[in-house]
């Protein structure tokens, strides 16, 4: 799989493309600044792109601005970004588009290599993967809310895994329950969400979606 | 036909107000005036000393009375002089003759006295004249509808028509007209002219005004810099506590992996674990430390983003309208932001409000935010509360802050800094 990745501290850069090559990714670029990524987003095609929000010259937030300008070029392109805190604010920007193949994580996420990659690879695959803590907020948020769906203790921690990005048999497995359960809590959720049944990839997404612009 | 009729309601208000005006004049100013110089002259016998403080503090409130309604009224602004006292000011009597003295001393106060003055007398003048110009021409109109029959014998003059005859009755009406023709036009130029009058004799001097900018420049001063040494020394704090004390505790812990991973891999896989968790806990640290001094958000998209940010943070639905055409200066955004994020604190720990706006937008030179809840009011200013904070915050960039919360809600908090955007 061909990665593009985009990070202006030498270190960390040096230390995702390690992290990457280990895990069979085939590094396209690994650049550092932003009209960089462009170039190297439009000529190379990669498979998923992994992008720091902050990149020089602005040092602001040229690295997502180049991802969203990316994928308006071409929907649904492959962007896992990575950034030093997370807003619920930049997540929705991300996912505005309902296309899926978004990821919007923490750095200290490649802490925990096995699961960085598995967000990587979700997100190559069209899924999403959301920072916990993302979700997090915008759980605790909602619960103070009026209750707007009636989502049950059981079907919010469903709910928070799946806005993470996680299939059913992740769920499954963290919650200690059957898949069968999980699939059982997601067609609840879906119902309560008012989503109608089509392809269960992009109605994750769009349950993220529905919850996000709630808010 | 509208127009008229507005112009002369308008016209009739002005001179209502100008009515009371000179009442205001004659008998606020000419009682005020009396007893404060009679209560001055009695300072050396020792009484004075305990009514001056009152008294002159009715005058302060009389004159800061016409203030009010000279901008409420006719939109003149009179700038307030009065030097503030001392925070440490004694109680009892000792503290009676420091105020007596302090308020002495204060030039404001013998401006005070002098426009007393030319109030009861110029300024009343002016005042009665423009309610006299509509009131006058009712007199006319009544001597021509048949009053002009009691004088009959010796003549009445009305104004110069001397009335004797139903004739000379309605040149008196038609002069009345005219008289109110030009009250129509005149009493709200009259009214105006009072309080400008007002203004040129209770306003401060440049001298006066220079003294007053410099002792709240030397105030604003030393709370930026106390509020910089101390949140520098929160920073300093926070560092050597938290993330700073993780880093060694990791740095130590890699040690004891080095030795361990081979007699005890083991007991080394659960120390890098320890390491790895550590270095999440010093990040977490770091990130709630940079987000306190600068918010990346506000550093990436600037203040409109940064407040929508925040509201999404919050626990309690909240709208935000943001109008900027640009960016304020770095430290003029951090001051606002931080404002806004004091005020929806507030509304969101103390109000018990459903629902909070905010309102974002820049104007006449000046950026104007206002966080408004519907929960049950009641919040003051003062008292170390968080309001006053935001009020030290704004000082330091001649902002203001204003807030309306009366018991039952709903409590707006409206904020101003003038600054210019790029």
């Amino acid at each position: 799989m061909r990665v593009v990745l985009a990070e202006d501290l030498f270190l960390l850069r040096d230390g995702l493309v390690r992290m990457l090559e280990a895990y069979d990714f085939e590094i396209a670029a690994a650049v550092e600044t932003g009209p960089e990524l462009s170039k190297a987003l439009a000529e190379l095609e990669p498979d998923v792109a992994v992008v720091d929000v902050r990149l020089p010259p602005s040092h602001t937030d040229e690295g997502l601005q180049c991802a969203l300008a990316a994928r308006r070029a071409r929907p649904g392109l492959p962007v896992l970004v990575l950034s030093q805190h997370v807003e619920q604010l930049y997540a929705r920007e991300l996912l505005a588009d309902g296309n899926g193949g978004i990821g919007y994580l923490l750095k200290d996420r490649v802490f925990d290599a096995d699961q960085f990659i598995d967000a990587v690879r979700r997100v190559a695959a069209g899924g999403t993967a959301m920072d916990p803590q993302v979700i997090s907020q915008l759980l605790t948020r909602r619960s103070q809310d009026k209750p707007m769906v009636g989502l049950t203790p059981r079907e919010r921690e469903v709910m928070e895994l799946m806005a993470q990005g996680r299939s059913n048999a992740a769920i499954a497995s963290q919650m200690v329950i059957t898949e069968r359960a999980v699939a059982k809590h997601t067609s609840n959720i879906f119902g309560k969400l008012g989503l109608p049944p089509s392809d269960d990839d992009n109605r994750r997404v769009l349950a993220v979606l529905a919850y996000l612009d709630r808010g | 036909m509208d127009a008229i009729r507005g112009r002369i309601g308008s016209a009739l208000l002005a001179a209502w107000r100008g009515l009371l005006m000179s009442f205001a004049a004659l008998v606020g100013s000419c009682a005020l005036f009396s007893l404060a110089l009679v209560s001055i002259a009695m300072i050396p016998l020792g009484i004075g000393l305990l009514t001056t403080p009152y008294l002159l503090e009715a005058v302060r409130r009389h004159a800061n009375q016409r203030r009010l309604l000279a901008a409420t009224w006719s939109d003149v602004r009179i700038p307030v002089p009065y030097r503030p006292f001392p925070k440490d000011l004694r109680g009892g009597f000792l503290g009676q003759v420091e105020r007596t003295t302090l308020m002495l001393k204060d030039p404001a106060t013998w401006r005070d006295m002098r426009w007393m003055l030319v109030d009861m007398t110029a300024g009343y003048t002016v005042a009665v004249f423009g309610a006299a110009l509509l009131l006058y021409p009712v007199e006319g109109l009544v001597l021509a509808a048949g009053l002009w029959r009691v004088f009959t014998d010796d003549r009445y003059w009305y104004a110069f028509v001397p009335v004797d005859s139903q004739a000379t009755g309605l040149m008196a009406a038609a002069l009345g007209v005219a008289i109110f023709a030009v009250g129509v036009l005149l009493s709200e130029r009259l009214l105006r002219a009072h309080f400008v009058l007002a203004r040129a004799s209770l306003a401060p001097t440049e001298k006066q005004e220079l003294a007053l900018r410099i002792d709240r420049l030397t105030e604003t001063r030393h709370e930026a810099v106390d509020t910089a040494a101390s949140e520098l020394r929160r920073i300093e704090r926070d560092l050597h506590d938290g993330a700073q004390a993780r880093l060694v505790a990791m740095g130590m812990n890699l040690g004891t992996i080095e030795a361990l991973i081979e007699k005890d891999p083991a007991q080394a896989k659960k120390l890098l674990s320890m390491a790895r968790e550590s270095s999440a806990e010093a990040l977490t640290e770091l990130r709630d430390l940079v987000r306190g001094i600068h918010p990346p958000v506000l550093a990436e998209r600037g203040l409109g983003d940064a407040v929508k940010a925040l509201a999404l943070r919050l626990p309690i639905a909240c709208d935000v309208d943001v109008e900027l055409a640009g960016r304020a200066e770095a430290p003029v955004e951090s001051a606002a932001y931080f404002a806004i994020s004091e005020a929806l604190t507030n509304a969101a720990k103390h109000s018990g409000a459903e629902r909070i706006w905010v309102d974002l937008r820049h104007g006449e030179g000046a950026l104007r935010f206002s966080v408004t809840d519907d929960g049950r009011g009641g919040a003051t200013v003062g008292g170390g509360s968080g309001l006053s904070g935001i009020e030290r915050r704004l000082g330091t960039f001649d902002g203001v802050m204003a807030v309306s919360s009366p018991a039952g809600g709903p409590t707006m908090v409206t904020m101003e800094i003038p600054c210019e955007l790029s």
